[in-house]
């Protein structure tokens, strides 16, 4: 098994160099670059000085360049000092900028997605148990009713209710008065009281695509002969659905993991703005249309990093989970 | 005990089985898969049953343990069992009589007699087995079900019974997958899950037909084995004659859902009686000095196929492939049971019934 970590380890190594050839590349794609829009943005009002200016700016970033010179100063800064350069826009350090969203960033993605991942198991176990009754419509109906409701509006609604009712603060994670404030219970409380409401709106988007997964996977394994084995040996019918069919039904659920952790820095972008979330999302998408270059192709390599560690989790858990996965003893059974 | 019924049983009769009906209502309409069938099965004997596919055999197994597939349902008829009564785990060397037909198909009552008191054993030993689990993980599972025994005891069990079925290393096999293992190993992994419990009966659901022909015959002379050593009564599914003619004690021919004849091995091979059993037993290949009947002859079939089973034919189900065939009877009464002799039983109007008209 470690070997075959280690091997994987390596082999991404050429798969991230071609990642981020290709993110810094995609960067530079659009015509123009962030200088071009700054002056734009200044104007004509002193247009001599502004030039200079320009000028001795494109000079400090190396703008004026060829390709692979600025390719190459980009990617050895990173590898070498873990410095992603300078954001035009915000005239701070790249990384400061990421790592203050990121936590949040995470905490956010990963509390949704196991709620999410909850919810849509369960419903979509209960729903395939008792394929075709009342309550398996009743849960699908509400799934695809989650699915059809766009996030956004969603969000608009939990919003005027948890202001309306419970009186929060619109948006955001914090209240006022904790926004910068060091963190303490009240704020973690805070954000406990905050955090529902994107919690919902990003859980049930994704809950109905699962409890189908769900409820698909689990009809193919629950009329298997294995489960008609476990009854006859007298077992408890809900003990042997969840020792059996369950277990065997998760497989797919588990290769997802390897396109969850992306987005869980890109994802719900419409829904950070609409909330006002101190996430990642809405500084890609500002990043993007200011063509700032390197804040942008540093979003972009990490989730090219971060598609390769999921993959990489998902195939171990899924060796882990499924003993008829062997990926070390390739040929040799 | 509600289910517990008097002693309407004979005494050397385990199983009894009488006009059971198990019918499947799907969106094409209601398949009776079983139809009236009426078996015994004897202490310590060995019940083949036999007929071709699609008549309703596996049904018939399933029935008795309830563990048919939904939308399945038992739904008539009789199934009389002895059952050993237990104080805590240890037999009381008492015996009572439980109707399974009516027992809650969920209820713990049934639940506490399948893999206790009747197991069974499947025809696809790699499906039948969960891919992702231990073949010992699934054998001590059937232990720890019906008895209160610690971890370790149940897997000394487990590894006992592994040996008794001819598993070699069987501490080593315990933790293999059923992937590791070889088909003839499969199924015995198998049959030690399902003798983890002493069971007085064990349905052998075609165990030897994914095999091949030497595993085959390992693993019937293996249940010959166990069956001397345990003294349990085997019901024994197959569409093989060969095989019954090598375990069975008593035989019930079965087509569409209905116990067409039954008796003893010897009668049912020498004296068959239905045109049915007949026909069967033309169709067997035969080798050797006495199949030289003529330069080439060819093997006899039983023409037609099993009728489709939303569409049975009225009266005998059997008419529209029957050599003996009689217009406006057989096609109109359905054949009552006949009895003849010990326990010989023929459903089929060339030997009466036909009297008695319509039902």
């Amino acid at each position: 098994m470690l070997r075959y970590i280690a091997r994987r380890v390596l082999v991404m190594l050429p798969t991230l160099f071609l990642i981020s050839l290709a993110s810094f590349f995609i960067i530079q794609l659009p015509p123009g670059d962030f200088l071009t829009t700054y002056a734009a943005g200044m104007g004509a009002q002193d247009a001599i000085v502004a030039r200079e200016h320009l000028a001795a700016l494109e000079e400090r970033y190396g703008l004026n360049q060829p390709f692979h010179v600025q390719y190459w100063q980009w990617i050895s800064n990173i590898v070498c000092c873990g410095d992603f350069g300078q954001s035009f826009e915000w005239r701070r350090p790249v990384s400061s900028l990421i790592w203050d969203r990121l936590t949040l960033t995470m905490l956010l993605a990963v509390v949704s997605t196991l709620f999410m991942w909850f919810v849509a198991f369960l419903i979509g176990t209960y729903t395939a148990v008792r394929q075709y009754s009342i309550g398996d419509y009743f849960w699908t109906f509400v799934g695809f009713v989650g699915l059809a409701i766009p996030n956004f509006l969603l969000a608009l609604v939990l919003m005027y209710i948890s202001f309306r009712y419970f009186g929060q603060s619109v948006g955001g994670l914090f209240s006022p008065e904790y926004q910068n404030a060091p963190w303490s219970i009240g704020k973690l409380w805070d954000l406990f009281q905050h955090m529902w409401i994107p919690v919902i709106v990003i859980a049930t988007a994704g809950a109905a695509g699962t409890i189908r997964i769900m409820r698909a996977n689990l009809l193919d394994e629950l009329h298997r002969p294995y489960t008609t084995t476990a009854r006859a040996k007298g077992m408890q019918e809900w003990r042997l659905i969840a020792k059996y069919p369950v277990r065997l039904a998760l497989n797919p659920f588990i290769s997802t993991v390897g396109w969850t952790l992306p987005t869980l820095i890109s994802g719900e972008i419409i829904v950070s703005v609409v909330l006002d979330l101190p996430t990642t999302g809405p500084l890609l998408l500002r990043a993007l249309r200011s063509q700032d270059m390197y804040l942008a192709g540093s979003f972009i390599l990490m989730l090219g990093v971060l598609t390769l560690i999921g993959t990489l989790l998902s195939d171990i858990l899924l060796a882990w989970l499924d003993p008829r996965i062997q990926y070390d003893k390739v040929g040799s059974r | 005990m509600q289910a517990a019924v008097g002693a309407d049983l004979a005494q050397d009769s385990l199983l009894s089985v009488r006009s059971l009906k198990t019918q499947f209502p799907v969106d094409q309409g209601l398949v009776k898969a079983v139809d009236g069938a009426s078996f015994e099965i004897r202490r310590g004997s060995t019940l083949c049953v036999v007929g071709e596919s699609g008549c309703g055999k596996s049904v018939t197994a399933r029935s008795i343990l309830q563990i048919v597939d939904r939308p399945g349902r038992v739904v008539g008829g009789e199934m009389l069992f002895r059952r050993r009564l237990r104080n805590g785990s240890a037999l009381t060397g008492e015996e009572e009589i439980v109707d399974l037909a009516k027992l809650d198909p969920k209820g713990a009552e049934i639940r506490d007699i399948r893999g206790r008191d009747i197991a069974m054993i499947f025809q696809e030993p790699m499906t039948s087995l969960s891919p992702v689990h231990t073949i010992g993980d699934q054998i001590v599972e059937a232990v720890h079900v019906h008895e209160n025994l610690s971890k370790a005891e149940a897997k000394d069990r487990a590894v006992d019974v592994l040996q008794r079925v001819g598993v070699p290393k069987p501490k080593q096999r315990f933790d293999s997958y059923p992937f590791q293992l070889s088909g003839g190993l499969r199924q015995r992994a198998m049959i030690a899950m399902a003798l983890v419990c002493n069971p007085v009966l064990l349905i052998a659901d075609e165990p030897t037909t994914a095999l091949d022909v030497t595993t085959q015959a390992q693993i019937l002379e293996l249940m010959h084995e166990l069956q001397a050593d345990y003294g349990m009564a085997i019901m024994f599914i197959t569409h093989d004659l060969g095989v019954v003619a090598e375990m069975a004690d008593d035989v019930v021919v079965m087509y569409l859902g209905l116990a067409v004849e039954r008796g003893d091995v010897r009668s049912i091979f020498h004296n068959p009686q239905h045109p049915y059993t007949r026909a069967l037993l033309r169709s067997i290949p035969k080798l050797g000095l006495g199949a030289r009947t003529g330069p080439r002859t060819r093997l006899d079939t039983i023409r037609g196929m099993v009728p489709d089973p939303y569409n049975r034919p009225a009266g005998c189900p059997f008419h529209n492939r029957c050599d003996e065939f009689m217009p406006g009877t057989c096609d109109r009464i359905v054949p009552p049971p006949i009895q003849f002799g010990d326990r010989r039983e023929v459903r089929c109007l060339l030997h009466g019934g036909a009297e008695e008209d319509t039902r």
